[in-house]
């Protein structure tokens, strides 16, 4: 297991080492001179060469990248031009937003798409079955930011329960603060249960068919007792890998659905950035979002291992 | 069995039939619109649908038909020229990584795991930075974040092949790599390629929707059905048909396309079936 770990950690600062080239190259290298991009036509040439050499664009490329890249690894993204704040302190105040988000539309997924997945797989070809496979093909099928904006059209604007977005902070209590997520978090989740819905039915139908099943059954063992303790710890391998990478795609998910629903979180401090031509904030959401997926990523390689030994020993 | 009669296989028939029918659509369009989509009336604006215009009008009083009907077109260009970024970059990089293996394997491989840590609204986002947003760059975004699956499939099925009998013995007869690779190793991992590729295309048409709503992608006036969606949003309360029709056509699209997939792998790997 330890060698296993050690391969994976080696593997995972390669992975991190080439993300920060990837941000790098396309924020420093690829639009020649960032300066000029930042400051717009209005720049005069004194500002132009002042913000070279605050930023430091004046000295070599690996430079500039080990520069870059030592003031990450410390913390320090760099000062956002829009604020004038750390891109650091910036990113952390948004987390509250995003990572709830997140999370929350995770647990709906969990919540909706394991239950049903088991259910269809256990009502294999009957009418549940199709019932379940219909209703994840349709969930597959609407884009997360339509299915949003059709709960703000049912609940806010037909019933007028909820209002159409905003965050109230969670200074004024976790309830608002949660009511104000519940929407948006549904129409994130909903999406990637009908995803994990068919992962899961597809992982417990595989179980069911091994050997050990039919020895459970044989034995005697009532049908609660094979198919959740016999199938599902088992089927739970290929669902946590599937899980594991839609945790990521609930980060980016995110992003969309917080312009949907007007929250503050990371995604709108990267679009707002964009406006405001602010590099340093696009550069630092951006190693900050793909990294924190690259880490995602590699802890569900690690759980892999621990729930499959045979996997360490490949 | 369902391999010789693909057209009894319900999913790839409905699949087929709806991705027909918008391609049909999408083509259409280019000929014959019920009215200009572009044309602005300020007489007409926001209204429901009607006889004049089945869908309904937007806030420039533009017809809703017409503009979901030239829709298609950009999300079809958009998804075919995505997937097909991410297959040709993919597919290269996982040849060159199986074949020669080694610590290039090793390299090419993090590169792959650490493309994947940019999902295609994040690059549209770095793009966009540095880039005026549009088509282009919707199209490499999307195309990028494809191209960590492909990578990989095709590096698993040449790492699987090269030590396979007939390719031993084309080696043996003299065939050089790049013969090897493109004549005996790529036309045998075409199928889990195809299907991906297929699978892939609702994503590219998902995500164009996404990055044009965010603003990040296809720009106006031109039609894509993301940047309808984002000025319905401001006229909920005025005219709501105006976010159900490209939604759903967004939604019919992909549905269609996904159950197309679906069909293509049952017939073409004969495991699932």
């Amino acid at each position: 297991m330890r060698r296993y770990v050690a391969r994976r950690i080696a593997a995972l600062v390669a992975t991190l080492v080439f993300v920060s080239a990837l941000v790098f190259v396309v924020v420093r290298v690829l639009p020649g001179d960032p300066a000029s991009i930042m400051l717009g036509t209005e720049g005069s040439p004194e500002a132009l060469a002042r913000l070279r050499d605050a930023m430091g664009l004046n000295r070599p490329l690996p430079v500039q990248y080990a520069e870059w890249m030592g003031g990450a690894l410390r913390g320090d993204l760099g000062r956002s031009l829009q604020y004038d704040v750390p891109v650091g302190a910036l990113i952390v105040s948004r987390l509250p937003v995003t990572l709830p988000l997140a999370l929350l539309a995770a647990l709906f997924m969990a919540a909706a798409a394991l239950p049903l997945g088991v259910y269809a797989a256990t009502h294999h070809r009957r009418a549940g079955d199709y019932a379940a496979m219909i209703l994840s093909q349709v969930g597959i099928s609407v884009p997360q930011f339509w299915s949003g904006l059709l709960l703000i059209l049912f609940f806010s604007v037909h019933l007028g329960w909820v209002r159409s977005g905003g965050f109230e902070g969670w200074s004024s209590g976790v309830g608002p603060a949660l009511r104000s997520l519940l929407l948006p978090a549904i129409a994130l989740g909903l999406f990637q249960a009908a995803v994990l819905v068919r992962a899961t039915r597809s992982a417990v139908l595989d179980v069911l068919r091994e050997d050990y099943v039919r020895t459970a059954r044989a034995k005697g063992l009532g049908e609660a007792r094979v198919v959740g303790v016999h199938t599902f710890r088992n089927a739970l391998i290929p669902v946590v890998t599937v899980a594991g990478i839609q945790l990521g795609q609930l980060m980016a998910g995110a992003i969309v659905l917080e312009s949907v629903f007007a929250l503050p979180g990371l995604g709108r401090l990267a679009l707002g950035a964009i406006s405001a031509r602010d590099l340093p904030v696009v550069q630092g959401v951006a190693l900050f979002v793909a990294s924190s997926i690259v880490v995602i990523n590699f802890a569900v390689d690690l759980a892999y291992g621990v729930l499959d030994p045979r996997i360490r020993y490949e | 069995m369902a391999r010789r009669r693909p057209l009894r296989h319900v999913t790839f028939t409905l699949g087929l039939a709806i991705t027909l029918v918008l391609v049909a659509v999408a083509a259409l369009s280019l000929l014959y619109t019920p009215a200009d989509p572009l044309a602005m009336s300020m007489t007409g604006r926001l209204e429901g649908p009607s006889g004049r215009h089945p869908f309904g009008t937007d806030q420039f009083g533009r017809d809703i038909l017409s503009r979901v009907m030239t829709g298609a077109v950009t999300s079809i260009a958009v998804g075919v020229i995505a997937v097909g970024i991410g297959a040709g970059a993919g597919v290269l990089l996982g040849l060159v990584s199986g074949y020669v293996g080694g610590w290039l394997d090793e390299t090419l491989m993090r590169l792959v795991d650490a493309v994947q840590g940019f999902p295609a609204i994040l690059s549209a986002l770095l793009f966009t930075a540095v880039f005026s947003p549009g088509m282009a760059v919707s199209m490499v975004a999307i195309g990028l974040a494809f191209v960590p699956a492909f990578a990989r499939l095709t590096r698993g099925s040449v790492l699987e092949l090269r030590e396979r009998e007939f390719v031993v013995a084309a080696r043996a007869l003299g065939s050089r790599d790049g013969r090897l690779l493109l004549r005996h190793i790529l036309p045998n991992s075409l199928p889990p390629l195809i299907v991906q590729a297929t699978t892939s295309f609702p994503v590219a048409i998902l995500a164009e929707a996404a990055l044009a709503y965010l603003g990040l992608g296809t720009q106006p006036p031109y039609p894509s059905w993301g940047l309808m969606l984002k000025d319905a949003q401001n006229f909920l309360t005025l005219n709501p048909w105006f976010a159900v029709f490209p939604g759903s056509a967004i939604a019919l699209t992909v549905l269609g396309l996904n159950l197309l997939g679906d069909g293509l792998r049952d017939l073409l790997d004969p495991k699932t079936a």
